[in-house]
């Protein structure tokens, strides 16, 4: 079934969209990542531009965030005060991202910083949750001693310090925020929520405790990403409805899906599986950059 | 400011006195008829010269009719098939020589930039760029016979018939040293995405008098009056022209998304949000509910 875009201007297959949300969905729900970083660039491949890819992907991100947040809510794992701080650094980072991603359209490189974007940031991640799953698996075969809550290093000697109860901690408010920021110019440039980025952080550099750490990046990734939405929306009427309901109506079904299957797996393998995926959607978009393309010119239409 | 440049260059136009001359002359003949190699891509330095408008009472005249005159982009639009059909009209019995029918249907222009990559420290970048001005963003020629064959190049640039030549001017001076390499790329890629498409052959033309075309409009349309004609030639020269306009609307749903995106766009911005908000709390809603039943 063919539906016609109204902000895109292309045709698409209903189905194709509602899979691409719904295998992204069972993704997130086996793996409990937001999508977004798989989504955007699944949009480009089917022949989406991609300003609206970018844009319409982070209204993808909110719903998936917030149906996340407030079963985390329920649970009472989400530390308001650090999510409001990360927000804060967020909606600037935001504002900045939506700022840069209109000069990179002018200039042409979007689709390029985009895309290195992706390849630096799947790589790290790739390689980073390889690395811990394989010491994780080696861990439980040798069980050793009980490690420390969190190290103190040079993010604690920071000034504006500020007790978080929730998370147990009393630090400066300079690393989340900075944290923040990065976070909402990645929302805005590459149309994720940036949890892939935000969770290794708050638990190696601001030491959180794991128990609210993805309740708390859920909760700052669901005002960014609405917030970037509205920017790209407002300024650039880049967000297609259309293409983000066919997306989300896959992807919570999917994210169900995925769910339930998740219980019924063992979780370090599934980690490693998830690991060489990221690694390898790294390789081949960094392949792309590297290879002779097949053409050497691209046409790119502006806006009348 | 780029508003106004179809303004400007009509200004232009009126002003340059050759074309003034040529058009009050009333004349069809080409400006220039050197015959140029065809195909031939524009060179972005000519001026280009207006296309003139119909004379009174050739020999030989279309009579023409379109299966549609407006096509309607719904939720389930995805593509549309345009019948062209007519007749040729004579006072006089059958004169000699080769006749041929030339049918092109052009969309709305659009400005665009070609891009050219290069290697950079390993990887591919856009390096060079070429603006134009103003492209139609769908072009199909359909003819009773190959075009370098049935058409004169001077008739050509004229009328701007084949591919190259519905390609509009540039802007403002090109930075490259091979503007016509870009312009190659263009078509060649417009070509091979479907937006560009050449069917020599496609209409058939009876007793030479009847002749009709199918043409197929892509799923992936963008608004506005898409302009047709039909060329009526005589041994490569054109002798009549016959002009119709399509409709191209979007309707419905899919008018009123557009119209909200673009002149209430906080408010779109905000549905968009309370559709996701809604979505993922009813899917979470719904599904907790669905494992306790």
């Amino acid at each position: 079934m063919q539906i016609y875009l109204p902000i895109a201007e292309v045709s698409v297959n209903a189905f194709t969209l509602m899979g691409l949300g719904g295998l992204v969905g069972v993704m997130s729900g086996l793996f409990g990542v937001g999508g977004g970083f798989l989504i955007t660039p699944l949009l480009f491949f089917i022949g989406i531009p991609p300003t609206i890819a970018v844009a319409t992907g982070a209204n993808q991100v909110v719903a998936s965030s917030v149906s996340g947040v407030l079963a985390h809510m329920k649970r009472k794992t989400v530390d308001f005060r650090m999510g409001g701080v990360l927000l804060a650094g967020g909606l600037i980072g935001s504002g900045l991202g939506v700022l840069v991603f209109n000069i990179l359209q002018r200039l042409g490189q979007v689709e390029l910083v985009v895309q290195l974007c992706y390849v630096v940031f799947l790589g790290l991640i790739g390689g980073m949750m390889l690395q811990e799953s394989l010491r994780a698996l080696r861990r439980a075969r040798h069980p050793t001693g009980r490690r420390r809550l969190h190290q103190h290093n040079w993010v604690h000697r920071l000034p504006f310090k500020m007790k978080f109860r929730t998370s147990g901690l009393y630090i400066s408010v300079i690393p989340p925020l900075l944290v923040g920021v990065a976070v909402g110019v990645l929302a805005a440039i590459m149309g994720v929520g940036g949890g892939f980025i935000m969770v290794p952080a708050m638990i190696y550099l601001l030491g959180m405790p794991t128990k609210v750490v993805v309740g708390t990046s859920l909760f700052q990734i669901t005002f960014v990403t609405a917030f970037t939405t509205l920017m790209h929306a407002v300024s650039y009427n880049t967000v297609d409805v259309m293409l983000a309901l066919l997306l989300i109506v896959g992807g919570v079904i999917g994210a169900q899906i995925g769910t339930t299957l998740g219980a019924k797996l063992r979780a370090e393998q599934l980690r490693i599986l998830l690991a060489l995926l990221v690694l390898a959607v790294c390789a081949k978009l960094a392949l792309d950059l590297f290879l002779t393309p097949d053409d050497l010119y691209s046409i790119v239409t502006r806006v009348r | 400011m780029s508003r106004h440049a179809p303004l400007i260059a009509l200004i232009v136009a009126l002003l340059l006195p050759g074309v003034v001359a040529a058009q009050s002359q009333g004349s069809l003949m080409p400006a220039d008829d050197t015959g140029a190699g065809y195909p031939l891509f524009p060179d972005p330095g000519r001026p280009r010269s207006a296309v003139p408008e119909n004379v009174p009472k050739p020999a030989e005249q279309v009579v023409a009719g379109l299966s549609d005159d407006s096509v309607s982009i719904t939720t389930s639009f995805d593509g549309s098939e345009i019948l062209i059909y007519g007749a040729i009209r004579r006072e006089a019995p059958i004169p000699e020589g080769r006749l041929d029918v030339i049918v092109t249907i052009e969309a709305p222009s659009q400005p665009m930039t070609i891009w050219r990559k290069q290697r950079r420290l390993g990887i591919w970048v856009n390096t060079e760029r070429v603006e134009v001005g103003a492209a139609p963003s769908y072009y199909a020629v359909s003819s009773t016979g190959p075009l370098d064959q049935i058409l004169l190049p001077g008739w050509d640039s004229r009328y701007r018939i084949s591919l190259p030549q519905a390609l509009r001017a540039f802007e403002g001076a090109p930075e490259v040293a091979d503007a016509p390499a870009f312009t190659q790329a263009m078509v060649r890629l417009r070509e091979d995405d479907g937006h560009f498409r050449l069917d020599e052959g496609g209409i058939e033309l009876a007793q030479d008098t009847l002749f009709r075309a199918d043409i197929r409009l892509p799923a992936n349309l963008l608004e506005g009056d898409y302009k047709t004609r039909i060329f009526l030639l005589r041994d490569g020269q054109v002798i009549d022209v016959h002009r119709a306009a399509i409709e191209v609307r979007k309707v419905g749903l899919e008018r009123w998304l557009y119209n909200l995106a673009f002149d209430q766009p906080l408010l779109y911005g905000l549905m968009s949000l309370a559709v996701a908000v809604l979505a993922g709390w009813g899917a979470s809603a719904g599904f907790r509910k669905l494992r306790r039943a």
